[in-house]
């Protein structure tokens, strides 16, 4: 896959290369009841995803809460095991791989939490929090444990000072710096974020998304961002992938998935961002969708978006849409796109 | 907005009757002893409301807004709090009444939607009982009728099924639905006054939508007056008629939404705005942050608050350092507190923000 992005993205050239592919991915977590534990059920959180993750790029999954796209984000860095399909990192398939096995991986995957509070051991010092990763690979610094710390605090905008300080002397923004300090340890390749910013005050989320970029661009990195807040992630992303109930509903490029969503889903979705302009109040387009989202214990069958979408017909209660490319770069699951110049005739 | 009246207010017993507004809040300080010192959570605010209008409290953690509102409520715990000031709701003076008096005015005068509908609910009951128990302090009736008026609400506010959910437990329910379940029952009294404390913060956008266009058409439908706290300012863009900035336990703006939105004054606002990535505008480059943290409410820095993150502090002369700002009128009720000369304001809004936004 190709980033096709109708503006040159001047933070990362897109270099073309693939370094994360998925295939397939599933992971149902089972329901188990009474005295033998036996199976009853399964969430199905994540439902069969295939994308590409290209060098130096920024792919963000975005979605409503349950769609699975934090379980996709804990997959990918293998903190937990997909029940069936590939993920394949620079040409090696992880899907499957022990603990032991994954460890060096580790340092080329790494992960931002989202809650600054929670992600760092109260008990240990800066110091010790952001030297762990060198500790726990074994990896050797030129000039000792304690200068490299100090440079990444530097780096992420802190004051090498702070090494010894506990995390509860830190403000949320500090502290999701420290965070970032502990994952660029080991220069990772992949970095999965997690909301890294949705628990942050406005002018703070401000200072850390640029943060990002900036490592980005420096280090040459690659993010898999999980977002919620549809606005930051148009400033971030090269690509967005939308996701309800555990399947990847619409793929595009930044540019035309803003301009030109396709899937009900994303037209949705963007027509509820709260967009501060007065002059707007109240005249804004909005596209109420009923309801919440449905229970991945027991998905809808079929296009699963069909429960609360305002265009579903008959067809999308019988038969699953596939994920297809409907313009260069934008694929789509959806029996009636918008946005599309021949509408696919598929409906009786 | 300033008041002569106020030192004859200052001690006079309960019930007076005073504030020109429904709502109106003079002076409040609400300060916190602890031991490394007084925590000045709230220093000096005023504004009014009147009835069927919306003001929107905006500003960072920390920056006050909630503290206002639970002490607008009454819902300081009495000995921890130093509450200062006055808050006239509808004449009363909700500062000096006993507790007594205030909790009577809870649900039926005044209500409040809280952030977190799962620790607000009382995980013990179930949805229902907790709106009947509610309805039933203010109104004689029996529980049958109380019963019926708990599902008339929870249709209202769009909850399906509702004469079956009326017999759930709060963790049955979805987040969604748990914040309709809350708006439920603050509104189960028809409130005059609703304050909403950041009520879509846990929420999806699509579920936010739904909440917000809600609380819109039942203020309409009660003519209530409302208060909406929040850090999303397109959240208080939707709903709002005035807003007020405030940082660090005092308003730093004050004015209506058009005004916040399109000729803001303060640098603290104008930082806000840069911070936020717009979805309807062409993207930037790169977002315009606020240097440095919010300040500890132990030690507010001298003069003004936000001197050490502001980037025209030295304009000056020394005064931001030294001198606090009094949240003055720049002319049509737009108030400002801010040492920058109109001309040196104006200047820097044009040339440095106004083409970056």
């Amino acid at each position: 896959m190709t980033t096709t992005d109708a503006e040159p993205t001047p933070a990362v050239p897109a270099i073309g290369e693939e370094i994360l592919s998925v295939d397939g991915l599933v992971k149902h977590f089972p329901i188990r009841k009474g005295l033998l534990q036996r199976q009853v059920g399964a969430v199905q959180a994540v439902d069969g995803l295939t994308f590409n993750v290209t060098r130096g790029e920024t792919l963000s999954l975005v979605g409503e809460s349950g769609c699975g796209k934090t379980t996709t984000g804990r997959l990918l860095t293998r903190l937990l095991e997909p029940t069936s399909g590939k993920i394949v990192f620079e040409g090696r398939d992880i899907s499957h791989l022990s603990e032991g096995r994954m460890r060096p991986l580790r340092r080329d995957v790494q992960m931002i939490f989202q809650d600054p509070y929670g992600s760092l051991n109260p008990r240990h010092t800066v110091g010790k929090i952001v030297g762990a990763p060198y500790r726990l690979q074994n990896v050797k610094t030129e000039h000792g444990v304690k200068r490299a710390v100090q440079e990444l605090l530097e780096l992420v905008g802190l004051s090498p000072e702070h090494y010894n300080r506990y995390p509860h002397e830190f403000s949320g923004g500090q502290r999701q710096r420290i965070g970032i300090a502990r994952t660029l340890a080991l220069r990772p390749k992949l970095i999965v974020a997690d909301e890294p910013v949705s628990a942050l005050d406005v002018s703070i989320q401000a200072q850390v998304v640029n943060l990002l970029e900036d490592l980005q661009e420096e280090f040459d990195l690659t993010y898999v961002m999980i977002a919620h807040d549809l606005s930051v992630v148009r400033h971030v992303s090269d690509r967005v992938a939308v996701m309800y109930l555990g399947k990847i509903v619409e793929l595009a490029d930044r540019v035309s998935l803003y301009e030109k969503p396709m899937h009900p889903y994303t037209v949705a979705l963007l027509s509820a961002v709260p967009v501060p302009d007065t002059k707007r109040k109240g005249k804004q387009e909005r596209i109420r969708l009923q309801g919440d989202v449905p229970s991945p214990i027991n998905p809808p069958p079929a296009c699963r978006f069909h429960t609360r979408c305002w265009k579903a017909q008959e067809i999308c209660k019988t038969t699953e849409p596939p994920l297809v490319e409907l313009a260069p770069g934008h694929q789509t699951a959806c029996h009636f796109p918008e946005n599309v110049e021949q509408p696919t005739a598929k409906a009786e | 907005m300033t008041e002569p009246i106020e030192e004859v207010v200052q001690d006079s017993p309960q019930r007076v009757e005073r504030g020109e507004a429904f709502l109106d809040v003079r002076d409040l300080k609400v300060h916190f002893p602890t031991d490394d010192g007084v925590v000045k959570s709230v220093d000096g605010v005023s504004f009014q409301l009147e009835r069927g209008k919306t003001l929107g409290i905006v500003g960072e953690s920390g920056s006050g807004k909630s503290v206002t509102s639970l002490s607008i409520m009454g819902l300081h715990p009495p000995g921890i709090a130093n509450i200062s000031g006055q808050i006239f709701l509808d004449g009363q003076d909700l500062v000096t009444a006993s507790r007594e008096e205030v909790r009577l005015l809870r649900g039926k005068r005044m209500a409040m939607i809280f952030q977190d509908p799962l620790s607000a609910m009382h995980p013990f009951y179930t949805v229902g009982t907790q709106i009947v128990e509610a309805y039933r302090v203010h109104n004689q009736v029996s529980k049958a009728v109380a019963k019926k008026h708990a599902i008339e609400m929870l249709d209202r506010v769009g909850i399906p099924q509702p004469d079956r959910r009326v017999d759930a437990y709060p963790h049955q329910f979805s987040g969604g639905m748990r914040q309709r379940a809350m708006i439920a029952m603050a509104l189960s009294c028809d409130p005059d006054l609703l304050i909403a404390d950041e009520p879509t913060t846990a929420l999806d956008v699509t579920v936010q939508a739904q909440i917000l266009d809600l609380i819109r058409d039942l203020q309409r439908e009660f003519n209530s007056a409302v208060i909406i706290i929040t850090h999303d300012l397109g959240v208080v863009a939707e709903l709002a008629d005035d807003i007020q900035v405030m940082y660090a336990g005092r308003a730093a703006e004050y004015s209506t939404a058009e005004d916040i939105f399109d000729r803001p004054q303060h640098p603290y606002t104008w930082g806000l705005l840069g911070s936020m990535p717009r979805i309807d505008r062409e993207r930037s480059e790169r977002l315009i942050p606020i240097k440095g943290t919010p300040p500890s409410l132990i030690n507010v820095p001298e003069g003004c608050a936000f001197n050490p993150r502001c980037n025209y502090a030295h304009l000056n002369g020394g005064a931001s350092e030294t001198e606090r700002p009094e949240l003055l009128d720049t002319g049509n009720g737009h108030l400002v507190a801010c040492h920058l000369s109109p001309q040196e304001r104006q200047k820097a809004w044009e040339t440095d923000i106004k083409p970056k936004l």
